[in-house]
């Protein structure tokens, strides 16, 4: 029996058509994931059974869940549905709770809405149901904060709210995206747990393949507004009916083709880096105490080849390349570069800037929205003591947008006609513009969707083949690691904790830490 | 919580001394030598002398600071050049018209901006946001002055709905708030207009926050998502120009108490100045001044009441 | 900036201010009658063909007054506006670019020294010290400007200095100074120009409660504020020597609020994600 079945659902915004002919259904005690590049509508989707959706969005066709149609009830049934008989988790656990108010007081929150139970009855559920989600009582007193709580942990206060009074349908938006990959597996193993125990539907909705593959019964790829492929996760796999799905599948494997011409003269060599940063000072007087992001690390990177640098969030792999960037002072240790030490207390001088540069994550934030791209990517130029102008000028812009397959008409437009994948080639080709031996992608393709990622991984193995660079590729994402660098580095806590070839990391891990990370992964299985 | 008042305090007290400093500065650049005005300009140099020795005006700058601080401590004003009489009696009575009358017009304020600013939010795009939106337009651009004298105009003296001016003391409070009314009304109607256009902004911005998502998903309807969650998250930028507003209102209330004729802080300062009674001047300014402060102070410790965040970095 | 003229708000708001800049500079040439010469025969008409706003008590015509003061009003508020950003602006990206260092902390601390001080009150020193002139009023008025565009040049600089361009334009070597030129200032400018007109429209009302106590333009400058603390013992007999004036005051601020309302609406880069 189906507790949600969606049928021919069609959906505009405005004038805007977002999802055509829909249809879906979950069953209860089993995960539904609805797969998805951004733009597919597969949100959408989701708040169409909740009925949660923006102005002036107009739904039409069939939502029926547990015997009544979800489009033809008023706000005032809605409601009692809404947390009742339907939870619902974000995928921001940090702005998803009320700031202002205690973790127990917004559980116990759904339990009074719904119920005529007292205030310390609530109270009572909403412990039950936190010690369920994996937050006991004695470190998580319901009198605590949402900012005292990790981003995992918050995570799970949300999903304890959805599941307080056992809800015959879960709808997860992505509920693990924002979190590093041992959280990720966990808030999996809690959510698939909890569908087991309650007996409930869940509607999974992600961009990542590898994320579902092992906790959904049924798949449902969307693109573009439409379903294009369902069934069963088993049949999805075997089969692969349609070019989406195995388009989707191979992107989100892709591993680019590379010769591997690494010589062995060191280009950046670092050793026993230190990096201390001020905290807030805790009491009036004395001197501010220090953290100490980096704690002496040591590597070397070769002539052409690519180091990847993994770490979660908080590891010290930001603080360790804003140094190396020259962009902070580090307080000991050494960095060289092309031969040229660089030592505690001291900046990285032009001359060695020139041979570095970067790419970041972000491909919105990563220029200024009032230039345009022509002026975007010669940034760089003013580390040359004699920067091209004129014709020279002009020559090395078309030269570098060639490189990474734009057009030089492109260099006249304002970065905000682009997408992101366009967005990050221009970031790339601002990178190249000085000619750098190295080239620092720090998180460069965690941002795009699969498909893009997998075209932005082959330019960057094609221009290190082809222009001898060296990458430092630093990423949270394994599965992208392994595809494209020879060497890697695992940190944790401003130490490496294992260093190694990249095929020997990944099937022979050394540190616990690192076989953590690479069993929290979702990284697919390349079946025939 | 403590360290965060203690930290509060801290800062209460070296704005208190930097404030005593400018305005002892200020009042030290101003022309004019106080003994002489006192004496009159046929008085004999020997007098004179005579005088700025009694009231210390011949010690180094750093005297004179210290005794008007340790003056000021232990609530001694001053003497007044011109009257002879301590500054702390002349400013008595008046302190408890100004004051009053300012947070009288700071608790009108908050009462008409309130409710409109949260109406206008939650029926964002109706007739009634428009109106709260045009009508506080409206508020923001008419000076009080102007306002004032429309309002005694029409108000007192042609329909007698209040007192003209006047002030007849807190004998009986009845008169006293009778008189105060329209001074108050005048001096609130361009904070509420402001204050109704940060709440408004102020919720809107809340209305859009993940966690309003999250209420409605618990099956909340909008109302009590509004209520229960939006309210307090919106507080906070609305307490900074609350507080804010206090200095605007003391200040308002200078001008004010000139078009009613009210025996305030404001009409002193003003013949303060016209007769060059220094003393006067620099007490009445630091005691405003200290107000303002204090009533930072007040928001600051209020942030911590309404945000749990702030609390943290004491805990 | 052409967008902004399709918003029905900047519209009324640039056509009711821009009739009073018109009409200020239009002074300069040509007013309908002398300001500064005494008829007391046709002192306090009511408005006429004639005298279209009426006469004061000295038979002035109030209508060539009202020319004549918006220059005073709008040259107070434009110059206290041009010391505020002038100061203002340059202090706040220096503390934004040198964030939690001593200069950071001496500019924040001076900043809200002064916003300890009620704006009347300072301006009542200065005049008090210096004596009452249209140009003390500029100058009371322009330093409670600088905090105010100092705090918000400062807090919008802090939010782009976490974001990745400028991240870019430090690892291509540039100095702090050469980014807040080069890529702050241009993406605060918006907010200097909403903030500009606010700050512009304040300018006026506080130039006409300066010159209304007497601490403003001196006579025989013509000033809106003047003319209503002029006309306050005449109003019951002779309510358009009060009337005219106000509304003068009254519609300027009023348009360019509207304007800066609009721009801030157009400017705004935040999209509302409204639900049901």
């Amino acid at each position: 029996m189906s507790i949600l079945s969606i049928s021919g659902l069609n959906l505009t915004i405005g004038t805007v058509p977002i999802l055509r002919d829909v249809s879906l259904s979950a069953r209860a005690g089993e995960i539904l994931a609805v797969i998805g590049e951004s733009g597919s509508g597969k949100s959408m989707t989701a708040y169409c059974v909740n009925q949660l959706l923006p102005r002036g969005a107009v739904a039409t066709g069939q939502v029926r869940f547990d015997g009544q149609d979800m489009l033809a009830l008023d706000e005032r049934a809605l409601c009692t549905l809404r947390g009742a008989d339907i939870g619902m988790v974000f995928q921001e656990p940090m702005t998803a709770l009320n700031p202002v108010q205690t973790i127990g007081a917004q559980v116990a929150e759904t339990v009074l809405i719904h119920t005529g139970k007292s205030k310390a009855e609530a109270l009572r559920i909403a412990r039950d149901t936190l010690n369920r989600c994996g937050l006991p009582a004695a470190q998580f007193p319901l009198d605590k904060y949402p900012h005292e709580l990790s981003g995992g942990q918050r995570q799970r206060v949300v999903i304890a709210m959805a599941i307080a009074l056992r809800p015959k349908l879960l709808i997860a938006d992505e509920p693990t995206t924002a979190l590093d990959v041992t959280t990720q597996a966990q808030i999996l193993d809690l959510l698939k747990g909890l569908v087991k125990q309650d007996n409930m539907a869940m509607m999974l909705i992600s961009h990542d393949l590898g994320v579902v593959a092992d906790v959904a019964d049924h798949i449902a790829i969307m693109r573009k507004g439409e379903v294009v492929e369902s069934g069963p996760t088993a049949q999805i796999f075997a089969e692969m009916n349609h070019p989406y799905t195995r388009a989707l599948f191979e992107a989100s494997n892709h591993i680019p083709d590379r010769e591997a011409p690494a010589v062995d003269a060191p280009i950046l060599s670092v050793k026993n880096l230190v990096r201390d940063y001020l905290l807030p000072r805790k009491s009036l007087f004395g001197p501010a105490p220090k953290f100490r992001a980096v704690n002496g690390v040591s590597f070397e990177l070769k002539r052409g080849e690519s180091l990847g640098l993994v770490g979660e969030s908080g590891c010290g792999k930001s603080t360790l390349t804003r140094a190396i960037l020259g962009l902070e002072a580090i307080q000991g240790g050494e960095i060289v570069i092309n031969g040229h030490r660089i030592g505690a207390g001291q900046f990285v001088p032009r001359e060695l800037r020139r041979q570095m540069q970067v790419v970041f994550q972000d491909p919105y934030g990563s220029f200024n929205p009032r230039h345009k791209v022509a002026r975007l990517v010669t940034e760089p130029f003013h580390l040359l003591s004699d920067p091209p102008s004129g014709a020279a000028r002009k020559a090395a812009i078309d030269k570098a947008l060639t490189e990474v397959g734009m057009h030089p008409d492109d260099a006249d437009k304002f970065i905000h006609e682009f997408s992101g994948g366009q967005r990050q080639r221009i970031a790339i080709a601002r990178a190249l513009i000085i000619e750098p031996e190295l080239i620092i992608l720090d998180e460069a393709v965690s941002a795009l969707d699969v498909s893009i990622r997998a075209q932005i991984l082959d330019l960057l193995a094609d221009l290190s083949d082809r222009l001898n660079l060296s990458y430092l590729f630093i990423s949270h994402d394994l599965s992208v690691v392994r595809a494209i660098t020879d060497r890697v580095l695992v940190m944790k806590s401003g130490e490496f904790v294992e260093v190694g070839d990249t095929g020997r990391v990944f099937t022979d891990p050394q540190h616990p830490y690192t076989r953590a990370l690479i069993e929290a992964a979702p990284i697919l299985e390349i079946t025939p | 919580m403590l360290i965060y008042i203690l930290k509060r305090l801290l800062s209460l007290g070296l704005s208190l001394v930097a404030a005593s400093v400018v305005i002892f500065l200020a009042i030290e650049v101003m022309p004019g030598d106080a003994a002489q005005i006192m004496l009159g300009i046929n008085a004999s140099p020997d007098a004179v002398e005579a005088l700025r020795q009694e009231l210390g005006l011949n010690l180094s700058i750093y005297a004179r600071y210290l005794s008007w601080v340790g003056g000021l401590l232990s609530g001694d004003f001053g003497v007044s050049y011109t009257y002879r009489v301590p500054v702390t009696e002349m400013i008595g009575d008046r302190v408890w018209l100004s004051f009053p009358m300012a947070i009288y017009a700071l608790v009108l304020s908050t009462l008409i901006a309130f409710p409109i600013g949260i109406i206008a939010a939650a029926k964002r795009g109706s007739w009634a946001d428009w109106l709260v939106m045009g009508g506080t337009q409206l508020g923001v651009a008419i000076p009080n002055f102007w306002f004032a004298m429309l309002a005694v105009q029409l108000l007192a003296i042609k329909y007698h709905w209040f007192s003209a001016g006047g002030f007849p003391g807190w004998e009986n409070p009845f008169l006293a708030i009778r008189a105060l009314t329209l001074p108050a009304f005048v001096l609130a109607l361009p904070q509420a207009s402001i204050l109704a256009r940060v709440m408004r902004s102020s919720l809107l911005d809340t209305l859009s926050e993940d966690f309003m998502r999250t209420a409605r998903a618990k099956g909340n309807t909008r109302r009590q998502a509004l209520v229960k969650h939006a309210l307090r998250n919106a507080m906070i930028p609305v307490l900074t120009i609350l507080g804010l507003q206090f200095s605007f209102l003391l200040a308002g209330a200078i001008i004010v108490e000139k078009i009613f004729f009210l025996p305030g802080i404001g009409s002193l300062i003003f013949t303060a100045i016209s007769q060059r009674d220094l003393i006067v001047v620099e007490s009445v300014v630091m005691l405003l001044v200290f107000a303002v402060i204090l009533v930072t102070f007040v928001v600051d410790i209020t942030y911590a009441v309404v945000d749990p965040r702030l609390r943290r970095k004491a805990r | 900036m052409m967008r902004a003229f399709k918003m029905p708000g900047f519209l009324i708001g640039f056509i009711l201010a821009g009739i009073f800049v018109l009409a200020a500079a239009v002074s300069f040439f040509w007013t309908p009658d002398a300001v500064d010469t005494v008829d007391i025969v046709n002192k306090l008409h009511v408005p006429d063909a004639k005298n279209w706003f009426g006469t004061d008590h000295f038979g002035r015509d109030i209508f060539s007054m009202i020319m004549v003061g918006a220059r005073t009003s709008i040259a107070v508020a434009i110059v206290a506006v041009g010391i505020g950003m002038g100061l203002g602006v340059p202090l706040g990206l220096a503390a934004a670019a040198r964030k939690g260092s001593i200069l950071d902390e001496v500019i924040m601390r001076t900043n809200d020294l002064i916003f300890a001080f009620p704006a009347l009150l300072i301006a009542i020193m200065i005049t008090a010290a210096f004596g009452a002139s249209a140009v003390n009023a500029i100058i009371a008025i322009g330093i409670f400007n600088i905090p105010v565009f100092a705090r918000l040049s400062r807090g919008a600089a802090l939010s782009l200095w976490t974001r990745d361009f400028v991240l870019a334009a430090r690892v291509a070597g540039k100095s702090p100074a050469h980014i807040s030129f080069e890529h702050i200032l241009p993406n605060i400018l918006n907010l200097l120009i909403v903030q500009g007109t606010i700050q512009f429209s304040l300018g006026i009302l506080a130039e006409a409660a300066l010159s209304y106590v007497g601490l403003g333009a001196q006579p025989p400058t013509p000033s809106w504020g003047r003319m209503l603390a002029e006309s306050q013992t005449m109003v019951s007999f002779a309510p358009h020597l009060a009337l005219f004036p106000g509304m003068a005051i009254v519609l300027t601020v009023l348009g360019l609020n509207l304007m800066g309302d609009a721009l801030r609406d157009l400017f705004d880069p935040k999209i509302r994600r409204d639900r049901a």
